[in-house]
């Protein structure tokens, strides 16, 4: 016997772990690029900590995906950020350490973090 | 399981369950468990996504990658390459999910057989796992019993369902709100609320998908209409031959009890309500509601004279009401979102969306949901993809056996209760089967009038003898003994058995003839008179023949022939010996000089 809050608390708890089946318009999307080269530089650690930290911040609005060999595999891993109505941004050369930067500076309050994108390493 | 980024959504109906998806969600589980991913990829079995022709469907989020036509053996590379290296295996993907000019993937709404459609009944179907009360919980499951039982009236919730103009789904298309606020108007201690899930027109499958898709949504309905009308036991009444669906119903019963949703005192309110399923042995009129509740009762499945109506005298003597499962489906989110959302949608006296199960010779078999209102032509060329190998589209049957054919010639008419029957078909329950040129009318007719021949239950004269007669003569007309004045002889009949029979199935058994005869009258004439049958399908009308001057007496025909019936020495033209023909067809169809015709 569950009572009505505990109901809403399932519904929330659920909703999170399916919400990437909902297409939304308008969800910030991450893409790590996963093809060999990425892997061998390391962009799995990276996928995860993306996973990780959007979990431990409880933003459900942002997925992770993946993508195949972006071009430049000297600089992998590379990660790829799709903000609604802005440009992509790439970022290279990937730790897990620089993922809380991202998420903070550029997801949640909108200031590319210039110093790790492609247009800095180049 | 914190680190889920990817779903892997497999179709677990009917269809592609099948076509062997539980094998590839096997193989899906043992592969990513290999590559590792097992911590981050997680497999869901889901009900139809619909577009069955391509099954078994397998959809990968949050890329909403569309895979089509899975085999066990493509599972590896859709591991290894999508989900460890995000690459999308392109081959395998549905022809349709890619743009062609740009080679880029489109999202699923953009993909043909998804544009035009609105899914409201099949909201969740393919969206949730259905057999995980938590899913259907997170789609605003159970939202709408919960306002209704802490912040409604009864009769708040009979206008609202009576504002939002539904109708029900099962075919008649009686208004849902009437009909409930009749059984509320019934005084007795004792009500029931019934949901009619018989689907029995030959190839209808739209309730089975809600079913085995969404069972929770007919629970959440059910309830919500106990509530409306003061009952506390309903019934689910649902045909063997559906074992998935019987199973998911099952389970969606029992966790429903565990957390509290059905059962005694729902929510700590005073109100009470339990669902049992029944099983029907698969007798077509036990779709009929009077039967339907005899048969509940575990008695011989026979309507009754109406009235009394269900909703004064129905289940065990009670008032009770029966609705379709596509008419529940809808519910819920009629009281979440408001009768105005759902009036906004469909034609004037006919609102919201309508499934049909599309069947027969159209390139995309499956399930589809549009709103009322959109035309035939739509759903047969834009979201079917028309009749395959270029043949010409010649007529659509609704309705099922009670209903009749829809000609070419109508295929602009929009879609809705009202218009069907003025064009001498009927809604139906939804089943949409297509013929194209190759059809012959009068071999169809015959076959649904076959079909209520068998399923008569018996009890009246009209439909007991009446389809029966009506039954002979077609098969005579098929035959090639047809005789002048055959035709009137079936109006006559069919008009009588309208007029008498007891129960709706044999008030309907007619219309197939009433409807191919409407519109394909030439074709009956071409049996009776000429002894000839347009679309060559009638065997006993046709014959083949060898074109003497076309033949090069390869004598592949010959060595077909199936019974001997071809002869002729090498080099030589051959001749068919039309006393030992069966009319297979086998000599016409691999010749390769087209000598051989059809006549």
């Amino acid at each position: 016997m569950k009572t009505l809050a505990e109901l809403e608390a399932i519904r929330k708890k659920t909703l999170d772990s399916i919400v990437l089946r909902k297409e939304e318009e308008g969800n910030t999307r991450v893409v790590v690029g996963m093809a060999t080269c990425g892997i061998a530089a390391g962009a799995r650690p990276v996928m995860i900590e993306f996973v990780e930290e959007l979990k431990r911040r409880n933003m459900t609005n942002v997925t992770v995906g993946q993508t195949g060999c972006i071009g430049v595999c000297r600089l992998e891993p590379i990660v790829e950020v799709y903000v609604k109505d802005q440009p992509k941004v790439t970022y290279v050369k990937m730790t897990p350490d620089k993922v809380a930067r991202i998420i903070t500076e550029h997801i949640v309050n909108g200031k590319v973090v210039e110093e790790f994108t492609i247009g800095a390493a180049e | 399981m914190d680190l889920i980024r990817s779903h892997v959504m497999v179709c677990g109906g009917t269809g592609c369950s099948s076509s062997g998806s539980m094998d590839i969600i096997k193989e899906f589980e043992a592969q990513i468990a290999s590559h590792g991913l097992d911590k981050e990829v997680k497999v869901v079995r889901t009900g139809c996504f619909g577009l069955c022709q391509a099954g078994p469907v397998v959809i990968i989020y949050p890329e909403g990658s569309f895979y089509s036509r899975v085999t066990v053996s493509d599972v590896e590379r859709i591991v290894e390459e999508h989900l460890l290296k995000g690459r999308v295996v392109k081959d395998l993907l549905y022809y349709e999910s890619i743009e062609k000019e740009t080679d880029t993937l489109k999202s699923l709404d953009e993909v043909d057989f998804y544009k035009k459609q609105k899914r409201v009944a099949l909201k969740n179907c393919g969206m949730i796992d259905p057999e995980n009360i938590d899913e259907y919980l997170a789609f605003d499951g159970y939202k709408a019993l919960e306002k209704v039982i802490t912040s409604m009236t009864p009769q708040e919730v009979i206008d609202e369902i009576s504002k939002s103009g539904l109708r029900g789904r099962g075919g008649a298309g009686f208004p849902t709100g009437r009909k409930w606020a009749f059984a509320a108007a019934s005084k007795s201690d004792k009500k029931y609320v019934c949901c009619n899930a018989d689907e029995g027109d030959p190839g209808a499958f739209m309730d089975r998908s809600v079913l085995e898709g969404d069972p929770h949504v007919v629970l959440e309905a059910m309830a919500i209409a106990g509530y409306a009308i003061g009952a506390d036991q309903g019934y689910i009444y649902c045909r063997a031959e559906y074992p998935i669906a019987v199973k998911r119903v099952q389970i969606a019963i029992d966790q429903a009890k565990e957390y509290g949703i059905l059962g005694k005192n729902i929510f700590g309110t005073d109100f009470s309500f339990d669902i049992e399923v029944r099983l029907g042995a698969g007798a077509f009129v036990c779709g009929e509601e009077t039967a339907l509740m005899v048969s509940i009762e575990g008695n011989r499945g026979e309507p009754r004279p109406r009235p009394p109506f269900p909703a004064v005298k129905g289940l065990f003597g009670q008032p009770t009401i029966l609705n379709n499962v596509e008419t529940y489906a809808n519910i819920p989110q009629i009281i979440n979102k408001g009768a105005d959302w759902f009036a906004s949608m469909g034609t004037e006296k006919s609102k919201g969306t309508k499934v049909f199960a599309l069947g027969g010779k159209i390139t995309n078999t499956g399930l589809v949901e549009v709103p009322m209102g959109t035309t035939l032509r739509e759903i047969i060329y834009d979201i079917g993809g028309g009749c395959p190998n270029g043949k010409k589209f010649k007529a659509a049957q609704t309705g099922g056996p009670s209903g009749g054919c829809i000609p070419a010639s109508q295929l602009d008419v929009k879609i809705d209760y009202d218009n069907l029957i003025a064009i001498g078909s009927m809604m139906g329950s939804g089943g949409m089967i297509v013929m194209d040129e190759d059809n012959c009318m009068v071999d169809i007719a015959r076959f649904f009038l076959e079909f209520t021949v068998d399923e008569s239950c018996g009890k009246c004269a009209p439909c007991r003898i009446g389809t029966r007669r009506m039954l002979e003569i077609l098969n005579r007309i098929v035959e090639g003994k047809g005789e002048d004045g055959d035709i009137e002889k079936l109006e006559l009949l069919a008009e009588n058995i309208k007029a008498s029979a007891l129960c709706g199935l044999g008030q309907t058994a007619p219309n197939p003839v009433l409807s191919t005869l409407q519109y394909f009258r030439d074709e009956y004439e071409a049996h009776i008179y000429e002894k000839r049958c347009p679309a060559g399908q009638c065997k006993a009308l046709l014959s083949y023949k060898i074109d003497p001057a076309k033949c090069k007496g390869c004598t592949l025909c010959a060595r077909k022939c199936p019974v001997g019936a071809i002869s002729g020495k090498v080099k030589e033209p051959h001749v068919i010996d039309t006393s030992k023909c069966i009319k297979c067809g086998v000599c016409m169809e691999n010749c390769k000089f087209d000598a051989i015709s059809r006549s």
